[in-house]
């Protein structure tokens, strides 16, 4: 099976927090990681390609230090990493993120599977897994938390909805986006450890994808941000007093503003 | 403070710590309250290929050396002993076959080893022979191609876990020293059985059981080395693992101090955090002091036995006596630091202190290595006189 | 694209360095590098107080299409034939929307036999809704729900999209905005209307709800959302509102499909994943007796949210150990977190402490959880825990 796996490096958003005082990021040794989901949706890749034979590639596009993180994946033991770079994807909404990963996808010859983290932790869109499978014209399940393949060459998925559970089939290629129940990312190893810190892994620009750098990165995004601004402030830490009554309609108040951030 | 270490060595020390703090720190306390045998963690640093360490890459492993071996249990022990005890006797069940088995041995249980596939124990100690080991009263004789061994190993790391053990029982009487010998013994065995799981003071989760012997049939090819040879091989597989003990002394300590530190820095009495207080200060930089000099004692003779020195029993020894006295000391002074809250088992200074108990006692006890160490500068003196 | 640096305004006081999530300004004496990282994502911009930062236009000439009839939808997001409750909270929006673009609401409901919802949605605010019944439709697929959205919007041509930011939401309407060709922003927490340009503006958190972020989709139709449930505020019904109701065919449904429903394996009647949690209210033995969870599991049931609780809790026996919350159990980082007599050992809020928000409900003014609460409640939770249940439940 030819397995592909989109990572994302991202800033540890835990560790970035708001200054109390002037309400701007503090990112003070903030280190760049890969987001958490895609270990899960790696961790998949390497277990099916353990079951049912193949290749695992990590992609990703990002600036030239997301390499580390294709480093870092190679170490869990991916077959091999290829990052998508080019000074034309910077800015990207979801939309050219997604076009231009299909492109890789595409130049790599396809996948059988193509695996997703739910979400990344910067964007938190859970957008890109979804419409990297429509611009790649595949099926896509999202939320799985249990892979299967029946005897038919269907893969069978359970995935997470709001109400619980439902058990999907699907047709191969496909796309799956993963939530951190499907599996126990394993460790790296030392041997794929050694081989990781010289494995070449190429870079494709825009040229390289036969992406019109104008339908990519900022100037190829349907979207655009016009203003960042810190969230509503956490506000003082407050006692409250007065009847149960009194007490439930500012606690509710004060809720709601904090679930807005 | 930089040890130097080549780029191998880091990566190596960045992984057990991974595993350290992402797979054994949430856990331990569980292990540790209800004696859980680490299974998954000894799966993770089979994934990890940690089981290979210091089995020679023809064999499957990553052929590296007691330095690589020392820092890799500094790492796992600064999470849980118990749990690096666990991987740690797996290396001490190897060495025997590592320094004298032969090729066919090697061929057949190394790679499965180095592949973390199955653990492996070391059995020498029964109940009338700890420190006396020449005291044992496990038997082998002789029957036509097979050798018939009965008896009982007391107290073995990793018994009934394991599934290669290699075991010291009597051929000979009568040859004193030299009447012992060392075998290779599996699980499935016929006559191989195990006693209950100890129960411990520390390391609980490490698992610790009698060995039952009764009538266990092994074939001759299953003899490690030659008959008489038993002692020689546990003297020297204990050189070998020693400074190992020593680096599990050294995690361990480095694990309370870092606690402790901690501590006093948030801890506020008499408005201020207690490390503002030089009675604490001093305490904290003795204990710092010593972990450094158990550190660095440690680091040395590795790399002194990486260098295939011909003897190495007396600095091997003092790796382990000074590391694990050292540990002893920094632990209880750490759950000191930590007073009231040190005694609680809601904080993890306690198991450390609890833990520490029996890194001066198993793989020669700190007396035993006094002797060891002494006769040994007697003998060097002597040497030199002449 | 470059971020653009005006030399001459910067005083190199490093207030940028400080705020890039990326890590990647640095100053060389008095000047910003700018390294390779940079994502344009824009807090700098905001963080220099001197305008010597700003991202750069997207370059070419953009053309925006005509502004298309069919006003403001709603995706009325309905399983089984009960509606999900975000689908009024869109509907109250969209009227507030409509009102500033002059544009009418429609409301699109998917589903199998479901028609009978329609004057429903009708009352909450829709004056069309659009109904697609399909035996594909009967249980959620992203490819049918997408295909079928796809369709009706290139059939009848709306201006904005909205969807509830569910898991069944986030997982269908992606596609939809890429087979329009169009943008998509994510769990919008707030809209209003930039009347000048007649764009819709929609505001969300990113970075883990670090930063707020206003994005807008300028040149693509229709401007699609999905929204963060529990945020909007629904009308309250008017059973006197009329409206239209148009059935629609989707030729595309007539083919098989690629992904096909199986069954339901669970529905979360039982206990959630608390991992996954953005609210939890929790427990600990203050409660008194296992019993009293109950109210806490109605708490947490009016909130969206899942009952946690301390080691003493499930030590009591109250509840089970996969519930509980702290240095040997759980960590968490919900949004919201409500500690119902919880004193607060410090193990507890080792488990709590990256959580958004706390509010802590105790007896005990000492108690130690009032020291990380964002709100305390000196109270009894038996008087205050009900009273809050009936303030959500009261109409918000």
């Amino acid at each position: 099976m030819n397995i592909i796996v989109c990572i994302k490096q991202v800033p540890e958003t835990q560790e970035v927090r708001l200054d109390p005082v002037t309400h701007t990021l503090k990112r003070e040794g903030v280190k760049s990681i890969i987001n958490p989901f895609d270990l899960y949706a790696l961790e998949e890749g390497l277990r099916v390609r353990e079951a049912r034979g193949g290749r695992v590639t990590v992609l990703t596009m990002g600036p030239p230090q997301a390499e580390s993180a294709l480093r870092e994946a190679l170490t869990y033991g991916a077959d091999q990493a290829v990052l998508l770079s080019d000074k034309a994807f910077a800015g990207a909404d979801t939309w050219a993120t997604s076009l231009t990963l299909a492109r890789g996808i595409a130049k790599l010859g396809g996948a059988d599977l193509v695996f997703c983290g739910k979400q990344a932790i910067d964007g938190d869109t859970a957008q890109v897994g979804p419409e990297v499978a429509t611009f790649l014209d595949i099926p896509y399940v999202s939320w799985a938390r249990r892979l299967e393949f029946a005897a038919d060459g269907l893969l069978r998925v359970e995935r997470l909805l709001d109400h619980g559970y439902d058990l999907l089939e699907v047709d191969l290629p496909a796309l799956i986006t993963v939530v951190k129940e499907i599996n126990e990312p394993r460790v790296p190893s030392f041997k794929a450890k050694l081989k990781a810190k010289s494995a070449p892994i190429p870079v494709y620009g825009a040229a390289d994808l036969d992406l019109d750098p104008a339908t990519v990165g900022l100037t190829g995004s349907y979207t655009q941000v016009v203003k960042v601004f810190p969230p509503p402030a956490r506000g003082q830490r407050e006692r409250l007093s007065g009847t149960p009554e009194e007490m439930a309609a500012r606690l509710w108040q004060r809720m709601q503003a904090a679930v807005q951030r | 403070m930089d040890y130097l270490l080549t780029d191998e060595q880091r990566m190596l020390v960045e992984l057990a710590q991974q595993i350290a703090e992402e797979r054994i720190k949430p856990v331990r306390a569980e292990l540790d309250e209800h004696e859980i045998f680490p299974t998954e963690i000894m799966q993770d640093l089979a994934q990890a290929d940690l089981f290979g360490v210091i089995i020679p890459e023809e064999y499957g492993g990553l052929g590296l050396g007691t330095l690589e071996n020392c820092l890799v249990l500094e790492a796992l022990a600064t999470a849980c002993v118990g749990v690096a005890t666990t991987y740690a006797a797996s290396f001490l069940g190897a060495y025997p076959l590592l320094l004298f088995g032969s090729e066919a041995q090697k061929q057949k249980y190394l790679p499965i080893l180095a592949r973390g596939e199955q653990l492996s124990a070391f059995a020498l100690t029964e109940s009338q022979a700890g420190s006396d080991a020449s005291a044992i009263q496990t038997v082998a004789v002789r029957d036509g191609d097979h050798y018939v061994l009965n008896g009982t190993k007391q107290w073995i790391t990793n018994a009934g876990e394991a599934g290669i053990y290699t075991l010291v029982a009597m051929t000979d009487r009568s040859k004193g020293a030299r009447g012992a010998s060392a075998f290779l013994v599996e699980v499935g065995d016929p006559g191989v059985s195990f006693g209950k799981k100890e129960q411990k003071m520390g390391i609980r989760a490490s698992t610790t059981r009698e060995i039952i012997l009764q009538d266990v049939r092994l074939p001759a090819d299953r003899l490690i080395s030659k008959e008489g040879m038993g002692f020689i091989i546990a003297m020297k597989t204990l050189d070998h693992s020693r400074p190992g003990v020593g680096a599990l002394a050294v995690g361990l300590a480095q694990g309370a101090l870092t606690e402790a530190v901690t501590f006093a820095r948030q801890r506020h009495q008499f408005g201020s955090p207690i490390i503002s207080f030089q009675a604490i200060q001093h305490m904290l930089a003795d204990m710092a002091t010593a972990v450094e000099a158990g550190r660095a004692l440690v680091y040395s003779v590795a790399r002194y036995i990486d260098s295939h020195p011909k003897d190495f029993g007396r600095q091997s020894a003092m790796s382990k006596l000074f590391a694990t006295d050292m540990a002893m000391k920094v632990t209880t002074d750490a759950v000191q630091i930590l007073g009231g809250h040190g005694y609680m088992r809601e904080y993890p200074v306690e198991k450390m202190m609890r833990d520490a108990k029996i890194l001066q006692i198993f793989e020669g006890t700190n007396q035993i290595l006094r002797n060891v160490i002494g006769l040994a500068l007697n003998k060097e003196f002597g040497k030199k006189a002449k | 694209m470059s971020l653009i640096y005006f030399e001459e305004k910067c005083t190199a006081c490093g207030q940028c360095l400080d705020v890039c999530p990326f890590g990647v300004l640095s100053l060389e004496g008095d000047t910003l590098i700018i390294g390779e990282g940079c994502t344009l994502c824009g807090a700098c911009v905001e963080a220099c107080e001197f305008g010597a930062l700003e991202v750069p236009e997207g370059a070419g000439e953009k053309v925006r299409p005509e502004i298309p009839p069919d006003g403001v939808w709603v995706f009325a997001e309905q399983r089984h034939g009960r509606l999900a409750p975000v689908g009024a909270e869109l509907l109250g929006e969209a009227r507030r929307l409509a009102a500033d673009l002059r544009a009418p609401v429609a409301a699109v409901l998917l589903g199998h036999g479901v028609a009978g919802l329609a004057p429903e949605l009708i009352a909450q605010g829709a004056d069309t809704v659009y109904v697609v019944d399909h035996p594909r439709l009967a249980e959620f697929v992203e490819e049918s729900y997408a295909v079928a959205l796809a369709a009706l919007a290139k059939e009848y041509q709306p201006e904005i999209i909205l969807a509830g930011a569910t898991y069944l939401g986030r997982a269908f309407i992606p596609r939809v905005a890429t087979l329009l060709g169009t943008g998509l922003t994510a769990d919008c927490t707030a809209f209003a209307i930039d009347a000048d340009r007649r764009l819709l503006l929609q505001t969300r958190p990113a970075f883990g709800g670090n930063i707020m972020a206003t994005i807008v989709t300028p040149y693509t139709f229709p401007q699609m959302a999905t929204v963060r449930p529990r945020v909007m505020k629904a009308m309250a019904p008017d059973a006197g509102r009329s409206g239209q109701v148009i059935e629609a065919r989707v030729e595309a449904l007539e083919a098989a499909g690629r992904t096909h429903f199986v069954q339901t394996l669970s529905e979360l009647t039982e206990t959630a994943p608390l991992g996954e949690a953005e609210v939890i209210v929790a427990g600990g033995r203050g409660l008194k007796d296992g019993k009293h969870f109950a109210l806490l599991q109605e708490l947490a049931e009016a909130l969206g949210g899942v009952v946690g609780a301390t080691r003493g809790a499930v030590d009591a026996g109250w509840i089970p150990y996969s519930q509980q919350i702290g240095q040997t159990g759980k960590t968490v980082a919900p949004k919201l977190y409500i500690a119902c007599g919880i004193s607060g050992a410090a193990q507890h809020l080792v488990g709590i402490q990256s959580s958004d928000f706390i509010v802590a409900i105790n007896t005990d003014p000492q108690a130690p959880i009032f020291e990380v609460a964002d709100v305390g409640i000196v109270g009894d939770l038996f008087e205050v825990v009900p009273a809050l249940i009936r303030e959500i439940k009261s109409g918000r």
